[in-house]
């Protein structure tokens, strides 16, 4: 276990040493990713700024909401980029390569790519949350700061799940389905305002379906002290993350059905 | 000019082939203009207070902006990149046209046959199920018509001048992102213009980005009357004529000191 961290964190080095390279290239992706991400946030406050409310809700409760969904994903996403490129190495049969190295195949296309950019997603969600948190008079206990954390950490496994999903419909389909995109930036993008808004079966989609809103929206209502308009009870909200983190273990047992599903298509 | 539209028709019938990923491209739009027109239809029922445009106007605006969303300059043509890379640029310099119309009509089909996939479906889509509403009058979807077509023009002119914007940098993905991000923050896409604070608007409405997606859409709404139709046409051409003339120049620049790659 700890031999496969230290793997993980070489791999991750090699990884950010080699985009360092192309300096110019990265700073400007970097510029470019950052003016579309905040772009998003100041949407919601251009709105907020025209609508003073959203049914109930005020902006600083928003963005704490939109901050902890953004933060989970950016952890997610940068983390499996390997898994994102994995449908063009099961064409070229490069994932070969992956299957005879004595490590498992999951941490190895985690640690593929640790790409800085899509770190970039981070800031305006840590932007949002820590504005947020300043201005909502928040209770810091310690069991409140402990369901920030796990309401991160349940968000970005299931956001990794979904992702190790659609790489592992590359076994079967060759090459990876872009519809599946529709479920993790739809995600973000519908997450990130709180659910009860939307319609009663779209709401239900994200909170039974694809739980996305599960692991953020309930605990961020614990944690803000906001009785959920849905009536939810507060054990719940409390114990909603941890099924992101089911899902996520449940994605990678899939995943390695489709390992033993694999047949080459190298040549 | 007829090597020019047979350079359009030849690559408007090769871009038509990519049949699957245009259904999986027109899915994702129909889920995120619902999910947009769910957060807007709750931001309006929150208040009472008048608006700079109507909540119905709106879910319009959202529906025409996923219709046409190809249409932005949202990426770098691939295929010269390939071309840069490679060393193939030679051969682009020795075709006896003009290097700049030719990359100009590239991005004019580049821009236009993934658009049109995309919005037919998708506008019938919006028409039927989703309600949205027709043009207010003929004369508004006449101008519509002339309006988008001059959009089209404009990010297909930034498109050739962020190509053009390769010659140095050979990737180009930086330059196309913060073009893309100004994009989608002052064109209208991720908010509908009139809804930005009124102190912003003589600002966002000198930019050019509003001629890819705000003008056309309002004039389609009747939100912007006929009446004034000449005008914004007139800030989409001079902002077309302002990139041609940028995209020549440094086109002109970068071929006196070009570097083939390759060899």
């Amino acid at each position: 276990m700890l031999d496969s961290l230290f793997i993980y964190r070489r791999f991750l080095a090699v990884s950010l040493r080699a985009q360092m390279q192309y300096k110019a290239s990265f700073l400007m992706q970097l510029g470019g990713r950052l003016i579309i991400t905040a772009g998003e946030f100041m949407a919601i406050l251009v709105l907020f700024d025209r609508f003073d409310s959203l049914i109930g809700w005020n902006v600083y409760q928003v963005a704490f909401i939109y901050g902890i969904v953004n933060i989970s994903f950016a952890v997610a996403d940068a983390m499996t980029t390997g898994f994102d490129l994995f449908g063009d190495m099961v064409k070229t049969g490069d994932f070969d390569r992956i299957l005879i190295r004595p490590r498992s195949t999951a941490l190895q296309l985690a640690g593929q790519e640790l790409t800085l950019r899509r770190i970039s997603r981070l800031t305006p969600g840590l932007v949002a949350l820590t504005w947020a948190a300043m201005n909502l008079d928040l209770n810091w206990t310690f069991a409140n700061a402990s369901l920030l954390m796990v309401s991160v950490a349940g968000g970005a496994s299931l956001f990794a799940g979904l992702i190790v999903l659609q790489a592992t419909l590359a076994f079967w389909t060759t090459e990876t389905l872009e519809m599946m995109n529709t479920l993790t930036y739809g995600g973000v993008e519908t997450t990130q305002y709180p659910i009860n808004i939307y319609r009663p079966w779209f709401r239900n989609f994200f909170t039974f379906g694809i739980p996305l809103a599960t692991v953020s929206y309930f605990p961020a209502l614990a944690i803000m002290g906001t009785p959920d308009p849905l009536g939810t009870p507060l054990w719940f909200q409390y114990i909603a993350p941890a099924i992101g983190i089911a899902f996520l273990i449940g994605s990678l047992q899939v995943w390695r059905i489709g390992v033993r599903h694999y047949l080459s298509t190298g040549s | 000019m007829i090597s020019y539209w047979a350079i359009v028709s030849a690559r408007f019938r090769s871009l038509l082939q990519y049949r699957s990923a245009a259904l999986a491209g027109l899915v994702t739009q129909i889920v995120w203009g619902m999910i947009r027109v769910m957060i807007f239809q709750a931001f309006y029922s929150s208040t009472n207070a008048e608006q700079p445009m109507d909540g119905s106007d709106v879910e319009t605006y959202i529906w025409l902006g996923q219709a046409f969303l190809a249409a932005l300059p949202w990426n770098i043509d691939t295929d010269l990149r390939s071309l840069i890379r490679s060393g193939g640029i030679g051969y682009e310099l020795i075709r006896p046209v003009d290097l700049y119309t030719y990359w100009l009509s590239r991005a004019l089909s580049w821009r236009t046959a993934p658009m049109v996939m995309r919005a037919i479906p998708l506008l019938i889509f919006a028409f039927v199920v989703m309600g949205m509403s027709p043009p207010v009058s003929w004369a508004a979807a006449a101008a519509f018509f002339v309006s988008m077509c001059a959009a089209i023009l404009l990010s297909s002119a930034i498109t050739t001048f962020l190509n053009v914007t390769m010659l140095w940098t050979i990737t180009g993905d930086g330059v196309t992102q913060m073009t893309f991000g100004l994009v989608l923050i002052f064109s209208g896409m991720l908010v509908p213009l009139p809804l930005y604070p009124d102190w912003s608007q003589p600002i966002i409405n000198a930019m050019p980005f509003r001629g890819l997606v705000d003008t056309p859409y309002r004039l389609y709404l009747g939100h912007i009357p006929v009446s004034e139709f000449a005008g914004v046409l007139a800030h989409q051409l001079v902002w077309i004529l302002a990139f041609i003339v940028a995209g020549r120049l440094a086109m002109a620049r970068a071929l006196r000191r070009v570097v083939v790659q390759g060899g």
